[in-house]
């Protein structure tokens, strides 16, 4: 007997059981099901869930691959520093080395397999309880929590973090498809507001910054956006290629603007996120920054301002650092919570582009802003989507209006 | 005059198996069924007895609700049964069909002459009234209500559907006369649409006609009505299906209900897809054996792949039907096949799915789900295929949740299910828009 007709017997044995969810999520990882339309059309495209799912992680995976070699080079780069050697970048020579993806892997792998294990036995664990299927959503989710945290997150307290926003961000509403704030965004916030001190400040996002912090071997963990939030622009020597291709400290997979323009692009072209929200997104952020900028050269703030330092970065370059364009490409771009009519999408993403760059300049506490400015507009998706159907329903009773005063031989309105 | 209707968002699905432009006649076939779900929003009471004898053209049952509302037998013989299901409701009606085949004949109408009521009368008691369908609900028309228009779609996009042009040419006088009844029926307009300016029904006269183009559903009346008069609140469209104006065509001029139809079989799994004529109701099962089947596990389909009802092999010719389908089952697992490139199927997206580099290549599709079904996820795929002026996803969910206010909102009065049939297709999370 094949291995296919085996699993199918299990399936068969295991109908209406506990366990049937959590087999049958294993066993359609293997094998699309032998399910046929029973009702309405006949036939139906190729995609399901899994697919689309995939196709989002295969765009994650340059980002992913990117920022191991980057935490390495990070840290070493760090040491140097603080050796009194600065390093000058040297891609194939001091970056794409194997010391940096060893050390960047060990510091980054754990973190994909704890959000991964635990994610996914609270999601099974919640669907034999619930007897619904194991809904795909946590694949993309489980992916994107290693890249949206500092490298050196204790592993419990993203344990913790997990089972918090998959529970409370998803599983009380209703699991995959019903949640109204992005899972991957409420795992991020809980780990902000309970434990602040490991996830901002000058020290977490290089390797071992935090822990030889104080002593002989200190080394600096500072983002561009926290130089530039202290009034520090000055002390970072980045350039701009520098920032676009990726190479600065930040969270794990947020760093390469390059790489997740072409994971954006790729998932325009195969049609799964939206480029509406893509695009009205950075138009916010830009628009937002012109502003900004707009603010200093008209000479109201001046260089004794704390938000100086903010507010005169040249406008576009928001785009390119901090955990923008992560934000914009990989997560407003959810389709479950964000806006879902076409027209409501421009709106979202216009104000989480403009949104971010205003918490940005204005929170020197924690110079990043994009993921409490998609959280915020999450909870106004909804409000956006009925506005916009409210104006389809409105045209078709003024339609309706119209139609009974032809009737009656009125001259239309 | 015609107005012309372009249609941008939509999808044609290319299957392999259309049908071959050449009709074959058929034998009487032992048994003839009427179906009750061909006629929506119909409650029946028989006229015949089980046992009784009908003649072809002869009511079989009328409308409890209203009874000058008649359907009529395609053939005479005898009413052998009568299927019933939960509380005794009439599922379908079996005739066996005798060896005189005369049929009921009226007088002939003059439409030039006849008043609307004498017209409505003619039509009810002929029994081709259930052939008019309304909307809002998609049901047969109720004849004390008057229409604000009436359409009727000469031009047939569904997937394996039968080519309108084909099955009507050469009918222009038949069909002339059935649309110039319709215009005299009520005071609304009649609104035809066909393919082109050659299709068969482009030069009638008492109508306007409208050359649709686009893809599917750019052929649906419901997408018509959306783009030339849509619904309002209390108001009434009248639908017909165009090959329905031949029976119409054929009353009026001889005053006989000729049950005979062309129809189109085809999909992957026919050998020899064509087209074949015969009467409303006639047994599938020795058709299906002459034009050949090359798998013994499919589907047979009473209408299009899209919107079609599930028969079995031994079953009949819908009421209303003019294409039937027969599809390979897909009831088997495929190893990796939610990540794997996909080149045999088709897709809206391009995540490894590659179908939008081959749009004229032909697919031969099964009835696999291609997954599970889950929880509305996705959005913006709905709207692609999906030209009416309604947001498609939004109205769903207010039905899913029952709130009767948004449904009418949202525009429920100016849809049938078939209009959402594609939508289904693309749906990834596999649900089923057209149940709700």
């Amino acid at each position: 007997m094949s291995f296919k007709n085996k699993l199918h017997e299990i399936k068969e044995q295991l109908k209406g059981k506990k366990v049937a969810p959590a087999f049958n999520a294993l066993h359609t990882f293997l094998y699309t099901p032998n399910e046929t339309t029973h009702s309405g059309g006949h036939i139906r495209v190729a995609d399901d869930l899994k697919r689309t799912m995939n196709t989002v992680i295969t765009a994650l995976i340059p980002v992913l691959i990117f920022g191991m070699f980057n935490a390495g080079y990070q840290h070493y780069s760090a040491v140097d520093a603080a050796n009194g050697t600065p390093r000058t970048l040297d891609i194939l020579g001091n970056f794409l080395t194997f010391d940096n993806f060893w050390m960047g892997a060990l510091t980054v792998l754990p973190l994909v397999v704890v959000s991964y294990g635990v994610g996914l036995a609270v999601e099974f664990v919640f669907a034999v309880i619930k007897g619904h299927e194991v809904e795909e959503g946590y694949l993309v989710t489980g992916m994107l929590v290693p890249l949206i945290v500092p490298v050196d997150t204790p592993l419990w307290m993203l344990a913790v973090a997990v089972v918090f926003g998959v529970v409370i961000g998803k599983e009380v509403f209703g699991g995959t498809g019903m949640n109204i704030l992005n899972p991957a965004l409420t795992i991020r916030a809980f780990l902000f507001f309970a434990y602040p001190t490991w996830m901002s400040g000058d020290k977490v996002w290089v390797h071992e910054a935090v822990e030889r912090a104080g002593t002989v071997d200190a080394i600096s963990g500072e983002t561009i956006l926290g130089y530039l939030a202290q009034g520090r622009g000055s002390e970072y020597s980045y350039s701009i290629s520098e920032m676009f291709f990726g190479f600065i400290p930040g969270s794990v997979g947020e760093t390469s603007t390059f790489l997740i323009l072409l994971g954006g692009l790729f998932l325009v072209f195969t049609k799964i996120a939206s480029w509406r929200i893509m695009l009205s997104a950075i138009l916010g952020a830009l628009t937002m920054g012109l502003i900004f900028n707009g603010v200093v050269d008209a000479g109201w703030i001046t260089e004794s301002s704390k938000f100086y330092g903010l507010m005169s970065f040249a406008f576009w370059q928001h785009l390119i650092v901090g955990g923008l364009a992560f934000g914009i490409v990989y997560m407003a771009t959810d389709p479950v919570t964000g806006s879902q009519t076409n027209k409501g999408k421009w709106y979202y993403g216009f104000f989480i582009g403009f949104i971010s760059v205003l918490i940005r300049v204005f929170n020197p506490a924690y110079p990043e802003g994009v993921f409490l400015a998609i959280l915020l507009m999450n909870v106004f998706a909804p409000t956006i989507d009925h506005y916009v159907v409210q104006g389809n329903i409105k045209k078709r009773l003024k339609r309706a209006k119209n139609g009974v005063l032809k009737t009656l031989n009125v001259e239309t309105v | 005059m015609s107005k012309d209707i372009r249609i941008k968002k939509g999808l044609d699905i290319k299957l392999v198996g259309a049908a071959k432009a050449q009709t074959n006649p058929t034998k009487l076939s032992a048994t003839y069924k009427v179906s009750l779900e061909d006629f929506h929003g119909l409650t029946p009471k028989l006229i015949v007895k089980e046992g009784g004898e009908v003649q072809a053209g002869g009511p079989l049952f009328f409308d409890k609700n209203n009874e000058a509302v008649k359907v009529v037998s395609p053939v005479s013989g005898v009413l052998t049964t009568v299927e019933r299901g939960a509380r005794r409701r009439i599922i379908s009606l079996t005739i066996t069909p005798g060896a005189d085949q005369t049929p009921v004949t009226h007088p002939v109408l003059d439409v030039s002459k006849a008043s609307s009521e004498e017209i409505k009368t003619y039509l009810l008691a002929s029994g081709f009234w259930p052939f008019v369908k309304q909307r809002p609900y998609d049901i047969v028309a109720d004849p004390s209500q008057a229409p604000k228009a009436i359409f009727i779609s000469a031009h047939n996009t569904a997937p394996l559907a039968a080519d309108l042009d084909y099955v009507l040419s050469g009918q222009e006088v038949l069909l002339q006369k059935a649309v110039t009844a319709l215009a005299a029926l009520t005071t609304a307009k009649v609104h035809v649409s066909v393919s082109g300016n050659n299709a068969p029904m482009a030069g009638l006269k008492d109508c306007e006609v409208h050359v649709v183009s686009g893809p599917h559903p750019a052929g649906l009346v419901g997408t018509q009505i959306n783009k030339i008069d849509p619904i309002n609140k209390g108001e009434v469209v009248w639908t017909l299906a165009a090959q329905d104006l031949l029976i119409l065509g054929n009353l009026l001029e001889t005053g006989v209900f000729n049950a005979s139809r062309t129809f189109s079989l085809g999909g992957s799994v026919i050998e020899n897809p064509q087209y074949f004529s015969a009467l409303i109701g006639a047994e599938l099962a020795p058709i299906l054996k002459s034009a050949g089947t090359t798998i013994d596990n499919y589907r047979l389909i009473n209408g299009d792949v899209l919107t079609g009802k599930t028969s079995s092999a031994d079953g009949h010719l819908g009421y209303k039907n003019n294409s039937v389908v027969a599809l390979p089952e897909g009831d088997d697992y495929e190893f990796f096949g939610w990540n794997k490139p996909v080149f045999n199927k088709v897709s809206t997206t391009r995540a490894l799915t590659f179908s939008w580099l081959f749009p004229k290549k032909k697919y031969d599709l099964d009835t696999n789900t291609n997954g599970e079904h889950r929880a509305f996820v996705v959005t913006g795929g709905y709207e692609e295929v999906f030209p009416l002026d309604i947001y498609p996803l939004q109205l769903l969910k207010a039905c899913m949740v029952k709130d009767l206010d948004e449904m009418e909102n949202l525009g429920l009065y100016e849809v049938a299910p078939e209009d959402f049939a594609l939508t289904e297709f693309v749906c990834i999370e596999t649900t089923a828009p057209t149940n709700y």
